[in-house]
């Protein structure tokens, strides 16, 4: 609809499955969002008939494509694969000479790492190959610790678009988001990576990131001081997707940007292309001590890094997609923290859009942000 | 099969022609080879422990590695600048530069790609750039134009040379019409490499340092300026050690389109900052770091001013032709353009862009002993490779490497 030719200033939430329905996603109740946009009168009855039913269906014309190039990737990689099968079968057959020494575990362990250095695209993946590998990835992690985890590939769900809100007269800057975000999603301990930045600033001087202080140790909420929480967006049309060379970062239906973590080669483009800060890099090897891994992963989400690849919030995937709120919302003392479905006419979320005077940070950049600054 | 036992022939010859020469040849080699080694350990070490053994962090996240491509890939597209007058133009002159042009650009090409690679946090899994067995994002990201058109630039610049030396190692003249289109080919394909990979910075709205419309025609004339340089000072060391004879008249060409290139430079440079400091808004702030520092932090300030002040005063020696046309004062003002622009281009560039961070953060950057270690590994390789491919073809060249049938 509208958000093709005029995407800098709608956000078009319903665009990706809702075309026609009645509810809109930007949270007015109708008109108000220019995304409800009647057939005017430059467009024939006709014309509009066509670009309505390429608006509802243009992603999945869209997808076919990726089918067809997946198909041939898929196949191509498998040649790839069969190209250095004698690689393989080398390898195999000094494992075996040596299968006296090595039992059959550690046979399995170099075959589970063998078809994950090789694997493809989680993005391109049918539901079968998600499966397998994060099969793979729990038993991997079982031969190596001898614990057990739980790693979901649950796809978005349909008629679901999360969004986020943050009342800024709620924060009182005390972090618990913060830890609990670091506990829930298995960030490395060592560099203290944290993906929510709590930006503590002035009285008076307005929004100034410039002089805020995003890094503070003091007793909190300080005198005079007011607190603003930052973190991945999960931007609309996030700059961060488009330059990424591999393809390893993408916007999910559900609006999660998300990373598949084996794909990326840690080139850092996606870093320099995003204006929030939403972006983590693993500039050495993660370690989560083993007792306080969450065991409950998803495979776009908490599940474990290595070093040399990017990361980020996923707006918990492994908890949003199972009906529940992200960590950083639930640990909230204060309710400065809303999360819910944009699409839901009946989310706090959207009342808190339709309520309230919201704003987003750096609009002018066109990057849609899903992330809502609000206050009382 | 005649073809292929002539090459066969070339490839003994010239590794005759590499592994045998003066005691200073030797030298020159063990040297670079051990600063490669040297490289080399310290990649290692990288590898072993991740990137955080360098200067990097989440708030500046490209540093030397970065800087160096891209300085370099100006390099690369300036053998064209010596292509496009000998080949179509006519103008013998240039035809002896040429080859070491092309020699010049491969190796700086091979140095971008050590540079991509050693910056990379995944190199194993690098196989996912390529196109077919991988997923290239295409034509949605400007890495992947990228990695394409440095590729194509690298294979145009090898068969090229390579095409013309292997028809004169049998003795026999090269054929236009089969270099003469490969040549105007390249002479485009130079400018698209330097286009797209200004482009790389120029299309992150989230970097307004690197968001403006001047950034890919200023990369062009600094390019156009840096790299003939190099080649001048590099003409100038091949025609006092080998018998391979270049004249005075190709030198002073080829200064005459540093001079243009770097006046040129200059005026996009006082235009830039013009826009800067006259109306300075929120979006001038990585400029200000850059050249006068932000709130006591001023690492880049002595690099950037030393490079502009080397950059002022060999664009006014070269503007003057008397000055120019004393070789000894020509070298001396290549050189210091040379340097000038690999800081201004190189983390000039890079670093300011990170710098204040999104929300206006300012951490500085300040490369590693490691990272020093790797950058000067590669720019060894590059000088080794250069080494090797300019000794063949000065051999064929002069005659001294031909074809025998029957050895
Ligand atoms: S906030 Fe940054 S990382 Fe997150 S979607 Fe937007 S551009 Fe990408
Ligand atoms: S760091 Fe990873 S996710 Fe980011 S652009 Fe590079 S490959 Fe893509």
């Amino acid at each position: 609809m509208s958000s093709t030719n005029k995407k800098w200033f709608s956000l078009n939430l319903n665009s990706k499955h809702k075309q026609g329905s009645s509810s809109c996603g930007c949270g007015k109740t109708s008109g108000g969002c220019n995304s409800h946009k009647e057939p005017n009168t430059e467009l024939s009855e006709e014309e509009f008939f066509d670009a309505a039913v390429d608006a509802s269906i243009g992603e999945e014309r869209h997808k076919d494509g990726f089918d067809q190039v997946f198909d041939v990737k898929m196949s191509r990689r498998s040649a790839f694969k069969k190209l250095t099968a004698s690689l393989l079968i080398g390898a195999g057959a000094v494992n075996t000479s040596c299968s006296f020494l090595a039992g059959d575990e550690s046979k399995e362990k170099a075959q589970i790492d063998w078809e994950e250095q090789f694997k493809g695209n989680y993005k391109l993946m049918n539901n079968d190959e998600k499966k397998a590998t994060v099969d793979r990835l729990v038993r991997s992690y079982q031969l190596r610790t001898g614990k057990t985890i739980s790693m979901s590939s649950t796809n978005a769900e349909d008629d679901v678009l999360f969004g986020y809100a943050f009342n800024i007269s709620k924060c009182q800057g005390y972090m618990d988001c913060v830890n609990a975000c670091v506990e829930e999603n298995n960030q490395d301990r060592n560099s203290q990576m944290q993906y929510i930045r709590i930006h503590e600033m002035e009285d008076g001087k307005g929004f100034n990131f410039n002089e805020a202080d995003d890094n503070y140790y003091h007793e909190v909420p300080a005198e005079g001081h007011f607190y603003m929480g930052t973190q991945c967006f999960h931007c609309d049309n996030p700059p961060c997707v488009d330059v990424c060379p591999v393809q390893a970062t993408w916007r999910e239906d559900d609006g999660l940007v998300v990373i598949d973590y084996d794909w990326c080669v840690g080139c850092r483009y996606c870093m320099a292309a995003c204006p929030y800060d939403g972006r983590r890099f693993n500039w050495s090897k993660p370690e989560v001590p083993e007792s306080e891994i969450n065991k409950n992963q998803h495979y776009l989400g908490n599940r474990l890094r290595k070093k040399g690849v990017m990361e980020k919030c996923t707006f918990c995937v492994q908890r949003s997609r199972a009906g529940k709120n992200p960590a950083c919302v639930e640990a909230c003392p204060t309710g400065a923290r809303i999360f819910g479905n944009l699409l839901d006419p009946n989310s706090t979320i959207r009342w808190v859009l339709e309520n309230k005077k919201v704003f987003r940070l750096k609009e002018d950049l066109g990057t849609e942000p899903k992330f809502w600054y609000f206050m009382d | 099969m005649r073809r292929l036992k002539v090459f066969k022939r070339l490839v003994i010859d010239s590794l005759d022609v590499i592994t045998h020469g003066s005691k200073k040849y030797h030298l020159w080699m063990a040297l670079l080879t051990l600063i490669m080694l040297i490289g080399m350990y310290c990649y290692s070490i990288q590898i072993e422990q991740g990137l955080s053994v360098t200067g990097m962090t989440d708030r500046v996240s490209w540093g030397l590695y970065i800087s160096n491509f891209t300085f370099l890939v100006g390099v690369a597209a300036a053998a064209v600048m010596l292509v496009m007058p000998t080949y179509v133009l006519k103008d013998i002159d240039f035809k002896q530069a040429v080859l070491i042009g092309e020699g010049l650009a491969v190796a700086a090409l091979i140095m971008c790609l050590a540079f991509v690679v050693a910056d990379m946090g995944g190199p194993s899994v690098l196989w996912h750039m390529i196109p077919g067995i991988g997923v290239f994002n295409f034509p949605n990201s400007m890495l992947t134009w990228d990695v394409i058109v440095l590729n194509g630039y690298l294979f145009l610049n090898i068969t090229i040379p390579f095409y013309i030396l292997f028809r004169h190692y049998q003795g026999k003249k090269s054929k236009k019409s089969v270099y003469v289109p490969g040549a105007i080919l390249s002479v485009f394909w130079a400018v698209a490499i330097h286009l797209v990979t200004a482009f790389l910075y120029q299309g992150l709205q989230a970097r307004p340092f690197w968001n403006n419309a001047l950034l890919g025609p200023r990369f062009l004339a600094s390019a156009f300026a840096a790299g003939p340089a190099l080649i001048i000072i590099v003409l100038a060391i091949i025609r006092t050690y080998t018998a391979f004879k270049i004249e005075d008249k190709t030198l002073k060409k080829i200064a005459m389109v540093v001079t243009v290139a770097a006046q040129i430079n200059l005026i996009m440079l006082i235009s830039e900052l013009f826009k800067e400091f006259y109306a300075p808004t929120h979006h001038s702030e990585s400029a200000y770091y850059l050249f006068f520092g932000l709130e006591g932090k001023t690492a880049l300030l002595p690099w950037i001013w030393t490079a502009i002040s080397m950059n002022v005063l060999a664009t006014i020696i070269l503007t003057f032709h008397k000055l120019r046309n004393n070789f000894k004062v020509l070298f001396f003002a290549c050189f210091l353009l040379f340097v000038a622009i690999w800081i201004e281009k190189g983390f000039g560039l890079i670093v300011p862009g990170f710098i204040p961070g999104p929300y206006g953060k300012i951490a500085e950057y300040t490369p590693t002993g490691i990272e020093i270690g790797v950058t000067i590994g590669i720019w060894a390789m590059g000088a080794f490779v250069f080494t090797i491919l300019a000794r063949t073809a000065i051999k064929i060249e002069t005659g001294e490497l031909r074809y025998k049938k029957d050895k």
